[in-house]
This record gives C-alpha cells, sequence and structure tokens, in this order.
C-alpha cells in the first residue's frame, strides 16, 4: 500500500489558481511590458493626452489668439516651439546649439552629486533615527530645527563657506534631498509592523539581523518614496542655488535670458527642467521597482490582501 | 480555494514522537499596565497549564488580555508578578520579569507576519539560516520537503502578496515548524479569514499537529473553534484576564468537521457558551463605561 500523507490529500485542491501559475516565475523585463500593454489599453494615456493639449491650447489661444492683457509679453507655444528647433536661434539657444546640452550637462552633473550624497548621508541616518529611540532623542530635535530652513537662506553661508561656485550650488541643492530622505527613511522603519521584528526575534534573528532582513528591506518602500520626493526638491532648489551663482546650467539660463529679455528661452530653461527633472524622478522609479520586486508583483497581479 | 468533505483518515500508521515537550506552567501571573495602584490590571493571578503535546485553547472576549499572556510567554511583553515554566525551565519570574525571545517558542500572528519582502521559501528557512543551524542549501532541501509536505508545492519561489491569504498562514505555520519549537503560539491566526476558508484551515491545523505532535496554545474568540481544535479550553473572565473554565474535551483525536454535527460537541457548546456569553457581555458594558 503506498502511503499518503494526509496533508497531502487534503491540500491537493488548494494550490493557486490557473491564473496565477501563468504569471508565476515571471521575469521583470516581461512584467514590465505587461504593465505597458495594461496602461496602454487603459483610458489613462489618451486622457494624458487631452489634458496637454487643453494646457497648450490654452496657453496658445490666450498668448496668440486672444492676446489677453496680463499674457501679452508672454511668448506663445509658436514661438518658442519655432525658437527651440531652430537651427539658427534668435537667441543662441535651441536643440541644435552645444550649449543647451552644456547647460543640460552641468545641471545634471550637480543633481546627481547632490543626490548621491543626500541619499548616502540620509538613508542611514534616517534608518538610525527610526532604529534607535536614544539616537533619535540627541539628533532629531536639531534635525527639526534646521528643516524648515529654506536653501535660499542657506545661500550667503554656503558661499562663505565653500570656494568657488561650483561647490555651494551642490551644498544647497543637497539639503533639501536629504532632509526629504532622511524623514521619509525614519518614517519607514517606524513604519514598519512590530509583528515582523517580533517573528524575526521569534525565529532566533539577532539585533543586527533584524535590521539587516527587516529594518531595511522593510522601510524600502518610503526609502523611495523619500527619494523620489528627493530629487524633485534637488532641481528645486539648484535652480536657485543657479541663479545666485554660476556659469552654467539651466537655471542660470532662465535668470540670464530674464535679464537680457530672450522670453522665449526662458520657457524653453523651463520646459526643459520639467522634462528632464521627470526623467530622473522615473529612474528613481525604475530602480526602486527594480529592487522591490515583492511590491511590483504585488500590485501588478492584484494579490488578495 | 474549495472545501471537500472530508473522511475520517486514520493516524495510527503515524509514529508516536519523540518524548513530548513544550509543557507551560503559568503560576499565579499577574500583568499590569502602568503604575501599581493607579494602573490597569489585564491578567489577574492567572494558573493553568499547558500540557506537552495537545491543544490548549483560551477563549475569551476581544480585548481580555488574553493577547498579554501570550506576548509574556513569547517574550515580547514583561509580567508584573508570577511565574512561567516551560517545560520546567523558568522563562519569565519574580528575578526577570521578562522572557527571551527563541526558536523554542514560536508565534504566529494574527494578521500574518511572513516578510512581505521575501519569497516563501526564504520566510520558511529565514529561522535555520539567521541561527546558523542549516547551511543554505541543507535548508532549502528542508523546506522544500516540508512546503511539499503541507500541500505547499509551487509556491515556494512567489512572494506572500501572491497567493491567498489562508495559504499565507500555513507557510507561516511551516516556517515556525521548520525550527524544531517547542510549543507554536498561536493568536488568533484565523481571524481576518472568511467561515469557509477557516474551516478548511482548521483542519490543516490539525493534521500538522498529528504529524508533528508539537504542543499548540491557540488564542481564539470563537468558541466553536476553541472545543474543536482543543485537548483543553480555558475560559477567560474579561480585564483583569482569570480563568473562569477549563474544560477537558474528550473528544477523541483525530477530529474531523464531522465532530460539530455530534451530540458530544453540542454538549460541549452548551456548556460554555452562557460561561462565554456573560464574559462577552461584562466586556461590553466594560466597554460602554469606557466611552
Amino acid at each position: 500500500m503506498t502511503e499518503v500523507s494526509p496533508v497531502r490529500v487534503l491540500n491537493a485542491d488548494v494550490s493557486l489558481s490557473p491564473a496565477d501559475d501563468a504569471v508565476r516565475g515571471i521575469s521583470p523585463l516581461a512584467l514590465a511590458i505587461h504593465r505597458s500593454l495594461l496602461w496602454l489599453k487603459s483610458p489613462r494615456p489618451y486622457l494624458m493626452i487631452v489634458g496637454f493639449t487643453l494646457f497648450i491650447g490654452f496657453w496658445y489661444l490666450a498668448v496668440e489668439v486672444w492676446k489677453l492683457p496680463r499674457f501679452s509679453e508672454m511668448p506663445g507655444p509658436t514661438e518658442v516651439v519655432r525658437e527651440w528647433l531652430s537651427r539658427n536661434p534668435t537667441y543662441g539657444l535651441s536643440i541644435f546649439t552645444p550649449e543647451y546640452y552644456m547647460h543640460i550637462w552641468v545641471s545634471t552633473r550637480r543633481v546627481a552629486i547632490a543626490f548621491f550624497l543626500a541619499t548616502a548621508i540620509g538613508v542611514p541616518l534616517g534608518l538610525f533615527l527610526g532604529w534607535s529611540e536614544r539616537f533619535k532623542q540627541y539628533v532629531f530635535p536639531v534635525f527639526e530645527l534646521l528643516r524648515p530652513v529654506p536653501p535660499l537662506a542657506w545661500v550667503p553661508l554656503a558661499i562663505v563657506m565653500f570656494k568657488g561656485s561650483e561647490t555651494p550650488i551642490i551644498f544647497l541643492t543637497f539639503l533639501a534631498s536629504f532632509y526629504a530622505t532622511a524623514l521619509n527613511t525614519m518614517l519607514g522603519v517606524e513604519s514598519i509592523d512590530v509583528s515582523y521584528t517580533r517573528a524575526a526575534s521569534c525565529l532566533g534573528a539577532t539585533r543586527w539581523q533584524v535590521f539587516r532582513h527587516v529594518i531595511v528591506p522593510g522601510a524600502m518602500p518610503f526609502i523611495f518614496t523619500g527619494l523620489q520626493i528627493s530629487v524633485g526638491v534637488a532641481w528645486f532648489s539648484l535652480v536657485a542655488g543657479e541663479m545666485v551663482s554660476g556659469q552654467y546650467g539651466l537655471g542660470y539660463v532662465i535668470n540670464t535670458s530674464y535679464t537680457m529679455v530672450r522670453y522665449p528661452t526662458i520657457v524653453i530653461g523651463m520646459i526643459t527642467l520639467g522634462i528632464v527633472g521627470y526623467v530622473t524622478s522615473a529612474a528613481v522609479r525604475l530602480v526602486g521597482d527594480y529592487l522591490m520586486q515583492w511590491r511590483t508583483r504585488e500590485l501588478a497581479l492584484g494579490g488578495d490582501k | 480555494m474549495s472545501v471537500q468533505p472530508v473522511a475520517l483518515r486514520d493516524y495510527s500508521a503515524v509514529p508516536t514522537q519523540t518524548p513530548r515537550k513544550g509543557g507551560v506552567r503559568i503560576t499565579d501571573v499577574v500583568k499590569s499596565y502602568g503604575a501599581a495602584e493607579a494602573g490597569v490590571l489585564a491578567v489577574d493571578h492567572c494558573t493553568f497549564d499547558i500540557s506537552p503535546g495537545e491543544i490548549t485553547v483560551v477563549v475569551g472576549p476581544s480585548g481580555c488580555g488574553k493577547t498579554t499572556l501570550l506576548n509574556a510567554i513569547a517574550g515580547f511583553h514583561s509580567i508584573s508578578s508570577g511565574s512561567i515554566y516551560l517545560d520546567d525551565e523558568l522563562l519569565c519570574g519574580p528575578q526577570k520579569l521578562k522572557a527571551q525571545p527563541g526558536p523554542d517558542r514560536i508565534v504566529v500572528f494574527q494578521n500574518g507576519a511572513l516578510f512581505p519582502w521575501k519569497t516563501n521559501i526564504e520566510n520558511v528557512t529565514f529561522g535555520p539560516i539567521m541561527q546558523g543551524l542549516l547551511s543554505r542549501a541543507e535548508a532549502y532541501e528542508k523546506a522544500r520537503d516540508m512546503m511539499a509536505d503541507a500541500g505547499l508545492r509551487g509556491i515556494e519561489h512567489n512572494y506572500p502578496g501572491e497567493i491567498a491569504s489562508g495559504v499565507r498562514r500555513r507557510v507561516e505555520i511551516v516556517r515556525a515548524l521548520m525550527n524544531d519549537p517547542k510549543i507554536l503560539l498561536l493568536d488568533e491566526p484565523y481571524r481576518a479569514l472568511d467561515s469557509l476558508t477557516k474551516s478548511v484551515m482548521h483542519e490543516a491545523l490539525l493534521e500538522i499537529f498529528y504529524k508533528s505532535r508539537v504542543t499548540i496554545f491557540f488564542i481564539t474568540h470563537d468558541l466553536e473553534e476553541a472545543i474543536f481544535l482543543g485537548h483543553r479550553v480555558v475560559i477567560m473572565t474579561t480585564r483583569p484576564c482569570r480563568p473562569k473554565k477549563i474544560l477537558d474535551i474528550d473528544i477523541p483525536h483525530p477530529r474531523d468537521y464531522s465532530v460539530l454535527t455530534t451530540r458530544r460537541f453540542r454538549e460541549f457548546m452548551d456548556e460554555t457558551a452562557a460561561a462565554v456569553h456573560e464574559e462577552a457581555l461584562k466586556a461590553f458594558t466594560a466597554g460602554e463605561k469606557e466611552h
């Protein structure tokens, strides 16, 4: 007589449904394609196009057709696009001039350096703030007092403290990023359900193992939310810094175009900032999705909760 | 997930396990929160035994303090006085009010505590790997066997978020059993499940129990669940929590869901329902007063 485990008999039909079988063992790339196809099938991309059309349409009508009072000095969309795509731009900056890319490159480099510094310092600081009550009691009040000080208020001290024009700008860009990252990481640690740390200690994990296997991955969703905010505010304070000093960068472009009355170039700078800012923020989200596949899968597959 | 009628099976072939372990003696345990006089008494001079190799179920209304007792055994909370022994070894007592959590007493949590960022098999192998008892390869092999045995084949590399909550509970129990614990502490593990899933889970738990003979301490507010699962049912008074009635359920094991319709089962229900209802009512009026 073959022995059949009683448990196996009972559980034979308690398995995943065929639909789950299909998605099991799916690669991240296939998952990404699956998700973008879903996105294309949903109404979202088309609503987005409608949104853009309405926005640009209003801009066009307000400036170029109706010539509304407040909009009379504004550059219209046709003027901006013509300048932007011109081989021989009136005000010297378009997608065909190397200078344009120089400005983008300088700004992106500053943001990248500041962002990596903010992450390298902010994430560990946030983890320890959330993990150790004592450490938080020392550090957090100072942190909370400095955090509301706007980066612009740091401009004079930044110029006094750091030599040249590059380091003060990077320092200003770093500041706001650092606060966002550290604060979100701390909240991430504090949001971890106590059951997880208790379960880990039941299973014999040491304090350090709990930190490594529960605290860090458990805080990851909040950390990446923080990093996305961090990239956003980095661009924010970068432009403030570049308006104050420096000879390159998109903030510098906007500021000098203003003083030299090159209005279409201002708008080119602004649109470029929007695009570059969105791309960096999307890149951070992609890295997060890659590192937290458990979460991407949960969301994509809608596992029952 | 579907439920099939299950016929009584013969467990006599299951070998008698190694000497039974996991007996817990709770003597005169008091737990109060806050200062001595003004404090809230959660557990009041509580004394009872959890017999090794048996299922002991504690029943009481929500918020009666039964989880406090479980947390004291697990080592998550200190006690105020009294003592708790595990197999005649002191866990906590007057000299040491808080037990040290460890893999000899593993808790299965109310809302489940599988790490969502680890795959099911990474969860199951967590204990032995963290403790350095098994190499990764050995742990994976053992985990695959145990998961297959519990009907969990094919979901090893899924994340907990991808499987049904009933299946998740079972993965969590396998994760606990990987450590060969003396006692499993289950804190209303099936509370969030619908009643059909729950009945499947009950039988699955019993089968795991018949195979492993691990001592089980089970907390619930569901009287039927308690009588169906337990060798012994401890009915608690509501805040402060103290045994009101201790019943030895003499319905023979192995049990399955046909037990629910037997006269003996109804008799136990009748005998206890009044006591449980009385405490639930007290808990309810106390709650009214607090608000």
